[in-house]
């Protein structure tokens, strides 16, 4: 089934975010996709505690802070949120809308396409060893996807952070599993942490000190781990291995869509932030254009330019009259609708 | 005041260095291949480096916050820093460091 609205929005982070607003004040629909599993981009997955100072009357504000207030910002123009996926792909329809598909098999029609995707997409960081990419998803695993493959079998998961512990809580009830960190000193929530030590104290699973150091395919289904602890070196064969080492961003599919890009960053003009593609648009992190600031507030001010050129493809019968928020009866309905 | 970077090549460069800035910025802004994804604020590893030994108890020492954030770097050793979190001063004019691998 194609799911059909005017915009679709790549990346919710907070220019994205405030992009759903700006188009709601022109009466222009939203649906919302990212790649992460929660709104708010870089201040919620990086950031969400740190302050942010520099957003215009806001003396000082955390990441999740201006997520939400964000998100509440937007809700009277009921944006459709897609989250856990990406886009995959976008072909141009003979109607001149755009179809864009997600890795989660979502069909979306839309007449513009707003990239407010920051710095790329999150996606767990793997390992720099050379020569294992053909153990992914075979015998290294960066996310569990089907957890019964891994029942009775030999494990390692590497790291200390929260998806390290909960995976290594979870599959030590049907696998064999070790824990390896480089100290044993955990950056997960305390209940997590007291229940992995409740279970290495009852030999449900064992923990190492150590990091990877390589990795060798034993050609019979598993693959032996080379662990250095200190100046000490050991051998470790298991049937899996699970790194936990954060996510990354990359800039992923949307580099190969034929865009006109400087680096990683898309060029934009600074009129509409309209792309090299006409009815694709690049606001917040992603563009670049001579004077660009990496600011959130700058992106704020592109999501509101973009608004009005959107407008002209979405509704290029009507006359887009400018209305302030403070004294339109109109925009004042809207707002208050939720 | 100058600090002398060691690239991933193993190439050598000496950069004037200031003492308004981080040593991540200074790297940084000369253009060699540091990612620091998270622009300064302790919220990635992607600025991993390693302080030469002799240098290694003249900088602030390392707080919590910079020790978990080092849990996502790899090859982490006992002269491991994250150069976003070191603030130059001009007792570290000579500090010599070596970019880690990506």
């Amino acid at each position: 089934m194609i799911e059909k609205t005017d915009v679709v929005i790549i990346g919710a982070g907070p220019v994205g975010l405030f992009a759903i607003f700006e188009l709601g004040l022109l009466n222009i629909s939203c649906h919302v996709i990212d790649n992460l599993n929660k709104p708010g981009g870089q201040c919620a997955e990086l950031y969400p505690e740190k302050p942010i100072y520099d957003i215009p009357s806001r003396v000082s504000i955390s990441g999740q802070e201006l997520t939400d207030e964000l998100l509440a910002q937007a809700k009277p123009f009921k944006p459709v949120y897609h989250l856990s996926q990406q886009v995959e792909k976008i072909e141009k329809l003979d109607s001149n809308e755009w179809l864009i598909m997600t890795s989660l098999n979502k069909s979306i029609q839309a007449k513009c396409i707003v990239i407010a995707a920051g710095a790329g997409s999150f996606v767990p960081r793997k390992l720099p060893i050379k020569n294992i990419d053909h153990l992914e998803e075979k015998n290294i695993l960066y996310a569990v996807r089907n957890k019964s493959i891994l029942e009775g079998k030999k494990i390692l998961i590497v790291g200390g952070g929260d998806s390290a512990l909960d995976w290594t809580n979870e599959l030590s009830k049907i696998s064999n599993v070790t824990l390896m960190h480089r100290r044993k000193e955990f950056k997960a929530s305390p209940d997590s942490v007291s229940r992995m030590l409740d279970l290495e104290k009852n030999k449900k699973l064992n923990f190492l000190l150590g990091q990877i150091q390589g990795i060798e395919d034993l050609k019979n289904d598993k693959i032996k781990v080379i662990i250095q602890n200190n100046d000490e070196m050991e051998d470790f064969e298991v049937d899996y291995l699970l790194p936990f080492f954060g996510l990354k961003m990359e800039l992923g599919p949307i580099a190969n869509w034929g865009l006109n890009l400087d680096e990683n960053l898309i060029k934009v003009d600074t009129e509409k932030f309209e792309t090299s593609i006409p009815s694709i648009f690049a606001i917040g992190d992603i563009n670049i254009y001579p004077g660009k600031l990496k600011l959130i507030l700058s992106g704020f001010h592109e999501a509101a330019l973009m608004a009005q050129e959107c407008f002209k493809y979405c509704f290029p019968d009507k006359k887009n009259i400018f209305r302030y928020t403070t004294s339109s009866k109109e925009l004042q309905k809207k707002l208050s609708s939720t | 005041m100058k600090i002398l970077v060691t690239d991933r090549d193993g190439n050598k460069q000496i950069l004037e260095a200031d003492t308004s800035s981080t040593l991540m910025e200074i790297i940084r802004d000369e253009g060699i291949d540091i990612e620091a994804a998270c622009g300064g604020c302790c919220a990635c590893a992607t600025c991993h480096v390693y302080i030469d030994d002799k240098w290694l108890n003249r900088i602030d020492p390392i707080d919590d916050d910079e020790e978990s954030m080092l849990d996502q770097a790899f090859d982490v050793k006992k002269n491991s820093r994250l150069s976003c979190q070191i603030h130059l001063n001009e007792e570290l004019d000579g500090l010599e460091l070596e970019l880690a691998p990506e």
